[in-house]
């Protein structure tokens, strides 16, 4: 148990907390914000795995402008401020907390019986990984870095085209 | 060079004496051509009749006149003595029987030939006249045609079966061509008449074939090899005489003896040509020829059958003489008079052996008078548009050559030597006496009364006195009175060629038994006969010589009554037989059919349609439901499996998270 | 030196989250919420691996699902925005055209 694994497992605890929070709330600005945590608590996992590059990336980009999207979605489509009046039906309710937490011990079943809990593998901190991560991607990983920028273009021009009034032009 | 022409001459003579003496065997050897000829030229006038000149007759007269040079030949060889011949080639085979095709010629066959062939053509001759104008004239040579076929194949059959095809062949041309102006019903019916009372004859007659056949165990019906079977005594006599008697019935049919001779004087209806050659020369004397081919049989049979033979010909004889008295139709008279005729051939074959000859030469002599007189009645009837003779009277006057021909004919009929009826009716009575069957002696005699009676009558009515009738008389065309010159100069001259002073060379030819007969000619038989005739024509001058009015036959009072009426025979044939059979028979055979059969055919239909129902009532509701319920279960399956369906993404999401859950439970467990 | 076993439950856990998320929530922005929590969860996994096994192809691979999320977010909302300019509601359950 180093240091950095008891930090580990404190943020794995918020986050966790945060996710179900961001799935079991009422109120659906608080999910959001609950969303926020939870990404956050990621990001830092991603530090503390020493994985800088990405983990900066994630706060960047998840917390940084993602949340702020879902905000703007909510307030666009009249998210009820209070209390959200959509709650979902029980049986809607009940499924799926049956399949969510038979996916989770299915899921954790499966990768405890790999790597048991007590196995000293454990994830390094990557040394000068974005400097790794420079190099693999604009050597062996450009056309999917290039795709990938294309794919962002289309999406872009996508939701512009999609979510612009409608003054003669089809959405 | 006298000497090479002498040699050339005996070498060209000894040749044409070569040719001279096989020649007559080549007519023997192709008198199938005969019957050919006759068919060939019928099928030949049906196709192009109406083309050629004349629009007929052409063909016929062409080939009846090259069958009678041939039958000539044939004759001319049995003058030279030659000998019988037969040629057969198999048709075809059922079981062990053999059916052939073939041809017999002898002696008989040879005369017979000439005989049809002959009257044939003074037939197709004379109805150049007759039956000009007529509506269907090509059709009515091409009958003729065919029918002079017919008999050829009879005469020269040489066996049972192929007899029987010309037989039948002969009774259907004689219901054509008396139903010829068939749109006079009474004409219908007497040829209807005519081929249904023939036909009763004629069924006996084929059982008859069949008993012959059976004679020789089923194998063929050829009339020499039948003859031998017979007359080598193994075939049991009750077979024998049955064959006979079954065999005589259909000469009591074809040629009109008691009982079935009522078609004979209603077949007057056709035109008179046609009288002259099938109801006088030629179709009726083929019973008689029947009987004269097939009297092996006859005289292996019992004596019974000869005796049946000869009482049936006897009691015709007398009846039919008596009818011809009475009648006022021409025709008629003389159809009595054919039957009568014929009945003196029957019972001359009934005498047996000794018969056969003298039966033959008055079939042979008949022939000729009888179409004379036929020929001659229909001159008359056609100058005095009547057959009957109350209509006309004194055509002698008008008709010269004609009365001078039918006098001839009246003469032989009666008897009167030296034409030919004296001659053939004299032997017959001469084989009676001969034989010491002298109640048979004694029924012709009376029989030859009567003929030179009603023959006097006949002549005197309508020759003779005044004219009673209306028309314009005038003599017919030389297309009518050539035949009549012929046929008188073949009576005056035939009747020597049986005479036994000048040789008789007809017995020569026509005998049975293998060896020929030499007749004898007895004075003293000859004598009754003339003084039996003269008997008949001074009663009968006596009576008619000043006929005015009044019939003296009409004051027989009950006996004219009775012949009248023709023995009340017609009324009893139509009230006890065609008329049950077409009313009441008829009628029940109807019900019956249209009541049961109908009834289980109907029925049969009706089950059938029900079945029909209910199996369609199991294709409709069973494997139909079937099928459509596999249909119906699919879609019921359908609208319930679609339900899951149900446009919500989470549902979706649900089903996919599920099996992914159990796929992993299943791979990693 | 974080166990890698605990990392990857933490994961399992965030993507657990997020598939009650989607399948329980019928707010259609708070579905699509959810399924970011799931992507990060994969994310956390990818990273992981890539410590352990000391490659970085995790990494970039990492780098890209963040790019293809945050549009796929942005498309997303659009639709969602769409879909309450038709409808004025954004009930995923009654989204149900594409029903029987």
């Amino acid at each position: 148990m180093t240091a950095q694994e008891y930090a580990f497992l404190v943020v794995a605890v918020i986050g966790s907390l945060a996710a179900v929070a961001v799935v079991t709330a009422r109120n659906v600005v608080h999910a959001a914000l609950y969303l926020v945590v939870a990404l956050a608590c990621v990001g830092i996992t991603f530090l503390l795995v020493g994985a800088e590059f990405v983990g900066w990336t994630q706060i960047l980009i998840y917390v940084g402008a993602i949340v702020i999207l879902f905000l703007f979605g909510l307030m666009l489509t009249k998210a009820p401020i209070g209390r959200d009046t959509l709650d979902h039906l029980p049986q809607n309710r009940i499924v799926g907390a049956v399949v969510a937490l038979l996916i989770f011990v299915g899921l954790a079943t499966l990768l405890l019986r790999v790597w048991p809990i007590g196995t000293t593998v454990a994830s390094q901190p990557v040394a000068g990984s974005t400097e790794a991560i420079g190099q693999s991607m604009f050597r062996d990983y450009v056309l999917p870095f290039e795709v990938v920028s294309f794919l962002l273009l289309a999406a872009l021009i996508g939701a512009i085209v999609l979510a612009r009034k409608d003054d003669g032009g089809a959405a | 060079m006298v000497g090479v022409l002498g040699f050339l001459a005996q070498e060209g003579g000894e040749a044409a004496a070569e040719v001279v003496k096989a020649a007559p065997n080549w007519f023997v050897e192709h008198a199938y051509l005969i019957p050919l000829l006759a068919f060939a030229s019928g099928a030949l006038t049906l196709f192009f009749g109406k083309r050629t000149p004349g629009k007929g007759p052409v063909y016929g007269i062409l080939a009846i006149g090259v069958g009678l040079v041939l039958s000539l030949g044939v004759v001319w060889s049995f003058v030279q003595g030659g000998g019988n011949f037969e040629h057969n080639i198999e048709w075809f085979r059922i079981g062990t029987l053999q059916v052939q095709l073939g041809f017999y010629v002898d002696g008989l066959t040879a005369v017979m030939l000439v005989v049809v062939t002959s009257i044939s053509l003074m037939v197709h001759i004379y109805s150049l006249g007759y039956m000009h104008g007529d509506k269907r004239y090509t059709w009515f040579y091409v009958v003729l045609s065919i029918f002079t076929g017919a008999m050829l194949v009879v005469v020269v059959a040489s066996n049972l079966f192929q007899l029987l095809v010309g037989w039948e062949i002969m009774g259907v041309c004689s219901y054509l061509l008396i139903g010829h102006w068939y749109e006079d019903h009474a004409n219908s019916s007497a040829a209807i008449k005519a081929f249904l009372t023939t036909r009763v004859g004629d069924v006996p007659f084929m059982f008859g074939i069949f008993a012959l056949v059976y004679a020789t165990g089923m194998t063929t019906s050829n009339i020499q090899v039948i003859s031998e079977t017979v007359a080598g005594g193994h075939i049991s006599t009750l077979l024998v005489t049955c064959a006979a008697l079954l065999m005589f019935g259909g000469t009591i049919g074809k040629s009109a003896q008691f009982p079935l001779y009522t078609w004979l004087p209603d077949a007057m209806a056709g035109p008179t040509p046609v009288s002259a050659l099938i109801h006088a020369a030629t179709m009726v004397a083929a019973g008689i020829y029947l009987v004269a081919r097939t009297f092996e049989v006859f005289v292996q049979a019992d004596p019974i059958a000869l005796t049946v033979v000869s009482i049936i010909g006897a009691i015709t004889l007398l009846m039919a003489a008596l009818l011809a008295l009475v009648q006022d139709d021409i025709k008629k008279v003389l159809a009595y008079s054919t039957i009568s005729q014929l009945a003196y051939m029957v019972a001359a074959l009934g005498m047996g052996e000794a018969g056969y000859p003298a039966a033959m030469f008055h079939l042979f002599t008949h022939a000729f008078f009888k179409a004379l007189l036929f020929l001659g009645a229909g001159s008359v009837i056609h100058a005095a548009h009547s057959n009957n003779m109350s209509d006309m009277g004194g055509l002698r006057k008008h008709m010269k050559l004609t009365y001078a021909t039918f006098v001839i004919g009246s003469l032989a009929l009666a008897g009167v030597p030296p034409f030919a009826g004296f001659f053939s009716k004299d032997e017959i009575i001469l084989v009676a006496k001969d034989q010491q069957i002298y109640w048979l002696g004694a029924v012709l005699l009376v029989g030859a009364v009567i003929t030179a009676f009603y023959t006097t009558r006949m002549v005197l009515k309508t020759f003779h006195g005044e004219y009673r009738g209306t028309e314009h008389l005038h003599e017919s065309p030389w297309s009518m009175t050539a035949p009549l010159v012929f046929l008188a100069a073949a009576t005056c001259v035939v009747g020597f060629l049986g005479f036994a002073p000048t040789g008789a060379p007809f017995m020569d030819w026509v005998y049975f038994g293998g060896v020929p007969e030499t007749p004898v000619f007895s004075p003293l038989v000859a004598g009754i006969s003339v003084l039996a005739v003269a008997i008949g024509l001074l009663f009968g001058w006596r009576l008619y010589k000043d006929y005015k009015a009044v019939d003296p036959v009409t004051e027989l009072g009950g006996a004219y009554t009775l012949l009248e009426h023709k023995y009340y025979l017609d009324d009893i044939y139509f009230g006890g037989i065609v008329r049950p059979i077409r009313d009441t028979w008829s009628a029940g055979i109807y019900w019956f059919n249209q009541h049961v059969l109908d009834a289980v055919v109907n029925g049969a239909a009706g089950g059938s349609k029900g079945l029909s129902g209910g199996i369609m009532w199991i294709d409709r509701n069973v494997i139909d439901g079937i099928v459509n319920g596999a249909g119906t279960a699919m879609e019921t399956f359908g609208k319930g499996l679609r339900t899951i369906q149900t446009g919500k993404v989470q549902w979706y999401a649900v089903g996919l998270f599920g099996g992914v859950i159990t796929l992993a439970l299943f791979i990693f467990r | 030196m974080i166990r890698l076993p605990l990392v990857l439950v933490f994961a399992a856990l965030l993507f657990s989250a997020g598939v009650y998320g989607v399948l329980a929530r019928r707010n259609a922005v708070m579905v699509l919420m959810a399924i970011e929590l799931m992507l990060n969860a994969v994310n956390l996994n990818l990273v992981a691996f890539s410590a352990s096994l000391q490659d970085v192809t995790g990494q970039i691979f990492a780098l890209f699902v963040i790019a293809v999320a945050a549009a796929e977010v942005g498309i997303g909302l659009a639709i969602v925005i769409l879909l309450f300019r038709n409808r004025a509601s954004i009930n995923v359950d009654e989204v149900d055209l594409l029903k029987w």
